[in-house]
């Protein structure tokens, strides 16, 4: 792919979303506004998948985790300020990844994989099985946060549209930094990591310290979609912490192909858009209320033809030939 | 934390020249030193109450049959592993036990047996990473990789004294076996060590490579203390200061190659003489 081409690129994207609204289709802009959520959440997910070498199965704990500080923060009927709820929340988020990280990252490949999602369990039940979070009802957010400048009112949040462009904006700003991230010195050592950990210490670097680091960054990025995630829907409940949706984030990281930022949306809106599609009933009678069944061959369909994700497959099409691009 | 008190090495200068260490006499107290190191795995002695020194300027080539605890021996003196007992003292501190990313900070460079690098990177950012580790500004997380010219020269130059600057922008995988050991050298100078653990560099190398491994690390020899394990018998005479003789994890004998090769002990050892340290 032309690489001026490569760098405009997501800038139209996010261009043409940004226009999105003008279609005045309510549907499909609050299911536009899920999938941006699911960008976020997915790439999140992928710091840690495709660029740290840690196959999390717990991460739907920071993303419902952020939903239920939001839910309990928030006084019941009144309005929050998304001033200082949503940076809390994403605190409480990045502490709880700190805490957890520092002993899940004691272990490795499948062993982490259990751990992670012993942990996400764990906070299910607390939400699940206590009143804390009102059980397995989980809890109303009657009113959306607001965001005032003095008195005057800078999105509401209510009104779907600017909801939507709020949640275009932190997705891309959620690209930004972690394409900044990625490109430092602190991001080529997690790609070091990913790639030969042993290597890495040999060289001298603490390797758990930047793990660490990139687990709890990844928390707090999880912990932005699960607030944002919270906001749309109007409640929180157990669901949103369960390993289904630890799972569904997961699949997006595969589906899109791990590795890449715009693999992760990719992945994000291929989930959602495909789960809408495969359990639409007048195009799938019975089958559509068996959608996952579907949805579980396309993914294997993926994982054996496709390592790289649909991302892969868009490189695939727009690269020159190798043979070209070889040696010089 | 990164730093531990101990001054950096100076930069490499131009042409492949490493370095300007204050020389130390070979005479003086060695840099790194082991007292009574044991390793045992269970009911194995891997490595059995050795004490060895290690001089800047000299080059101590440890030598012995398959299993005789050499790579072990490494791996206690890089901190892959912890030792079961003894000392090893770096400029009269006991760093047993420390783990391998922090001895690796505190001036200790290995390379591996077998190749051990970043497959998937490009040469120079294999290079590049391993002179980032020396930085303290390697959390730094916006401004990009590429932007530190002193890391990059540090990079360069590594590459540069272990003659693969023409190879910087292939990709680690597609380089030939030798050149590989070559890249596995390269990362370990640029992270700019004063002692350097050489796990068998020319293992697998033609003869033109090995000729040309065998001058860089005589090279090297002039500014580091290096630990040299080997097999081919005329590298090892061609760049021992000190040899010693490893068997069934304990040293044999241990002395300027005169002496270890009219040693009784090692004679009787390898009654045939060289072909069994080739093994």
């Amino acid at each position: 792919m032309n690489s001026r081409l490569t760098k405009f690129l997501p800038w139209l994207v996010v261009g043409l979303l940004a226009l999105f609204p003008l279609m005045e289709s309510t549907f499909y802009l609050q299911l536009l506004t899920k999938v941006l959520i699911m960008a976020i959440f997915a790439m999140s997910l992928d710091l840690l998948v495709g660029y740290t070498g840690l196959v999390s199965f717990g991460h739907a704990a920071y993303f419902g985790l952020a939903g239920y500080a939001l839910a309990l923060l928030a006084p019941k009927y009144e309005t929050v300020s998304l001033w200082w709820s949503f940076p809390a929340s994403i605190a409480i988020c990045a502490l709880f990844a700190l805490i957890t990280g520092m002993l899940v990252l004691r272990t490795r490949g499948i062993y982490f994989i259990m751990v992670t999602l012993a942990f996400a369990q764990m906070l299910f039940f607390v939400f699940h099985d206590t009143k804390l979070g009102g059980g397995s009802d989980g809890i109303y957010i009657y009113a959306k946060p607001t965001m005032k400048l003095g008195e005057m009112e800078l999105v509401n949040l209510e009104k779907l549209e600017q909801f939507y462009w709020l949640v275009l904006f932190l997705m891309a700003a959620t690209y930004m930094l972690l394409h900044r991230v990625l490109g430092s010195s602190f991001g080529r050592a997690l790609l070091g990591i990913k790639v030969n950990e042993h290597r890495m210490r040999a060289l001298g670097f603490p390797v758990f310290r930047y793990q660490l680091a990139s687990f709890t960054l990844s928390g707090a990025l999880a912990g932005i979609a699960g607030y944002l995630a919270a906001v749309q829907y109007g409640f929180v409940n157990p669901e949103i912490l369960s390993w289904h949706q630890s799972g569904a984030v997961l699949m997006m990281v595969i589906l899109g192909g791990m590795g890449t930022l715009h693999g992760a949306v990719i992945g994000a809106f291929a989930f959602v858009l495909l789960q809408e599609v495969l359990s639409n009933q007048a195009w799938f009678g019975i089958a559509a209320k068996h959608w996952q069944l579907a949805m579980g061959m396309l993914i294997m369909l993926v994982a054996l033809y496709l390592p790289q994700g649909l991302a892969g497959l868009m490189q695939r099409f727009g690269r020159k030939p190798v043979a070209e691009a070889a040696d010089d | 934390m990164i730093s531990n008190g101990l001054p950096p090495s100076p930069l490499p200068e131009q042409g492949g020249n490493l370095g300007s260490l204050r020389s130390q006499a070979v005479t003086g107290a060695p840099i790194l030193r082991t007292r009574g190191l044991t390793k045992r795995f269970g009911g194995l002695v891997a490595v059995s109450d050795v004490s060895l020194d290690l001089h800047v300027g000299e080059v101590h080539v440890v030598i012995g049959p398959n299993g005789a605890g050499k790579s072990t021996l490494t791996n206690l003196l890089s901190g892959d592993l912890p030792p079961t007992a003894g000392e090893v003292m770096l400029e009269g501190r006991d760093i047993a036990g420390l783990s391998s990313d922090q001895i690796s900070r505190m001036g200790v460079g290995r390379s591996y047996q077998k190749t051990n690098i970043f497959l998937p990177f490009t040469v120079f950012e294999n290079a590049r990473l391993a002179a980032q580790s020396r930085t303290p500004h390697a959390l730094r997380v916006f401004s990009q990789a590429e932007g530190y010219a002193e890391i990059n020269q540090r990079a360069q130059a590594a590459l540069a004294a272990a003659g693969l600057e023409h190879r910087a922008q292939r990709i680690a995988a597609t380089l030939s076996h030798g050149e590989q050991r070559q890249l596995e050298i390269a990362m370990c100078l640029a992270t700019q060590p004063r002692v350097l653990l050489l796990d068998e560099p020319l293992a697998g190398m033609g003869p033109h490579e090995s000729q040309r491994m065998v001058e860089l690390i005589k090279k090297l020899s002039a500014d580091h203390a290096i630990m040299l394990i080997e097999h081919d018998m005329d590298a090892v005479f061609a760049l021992a200061h000190r040899l010693t003789v490893m068997v069934n994890g304990e040293v044999l004998e241990s002395g300027t190659p005169a002496e270890v090769r009219s040693s009784p002990a090692v004679q009787l050892a390898y009654l045939g003489g060289e072909e069994l340290l080739h093994d």
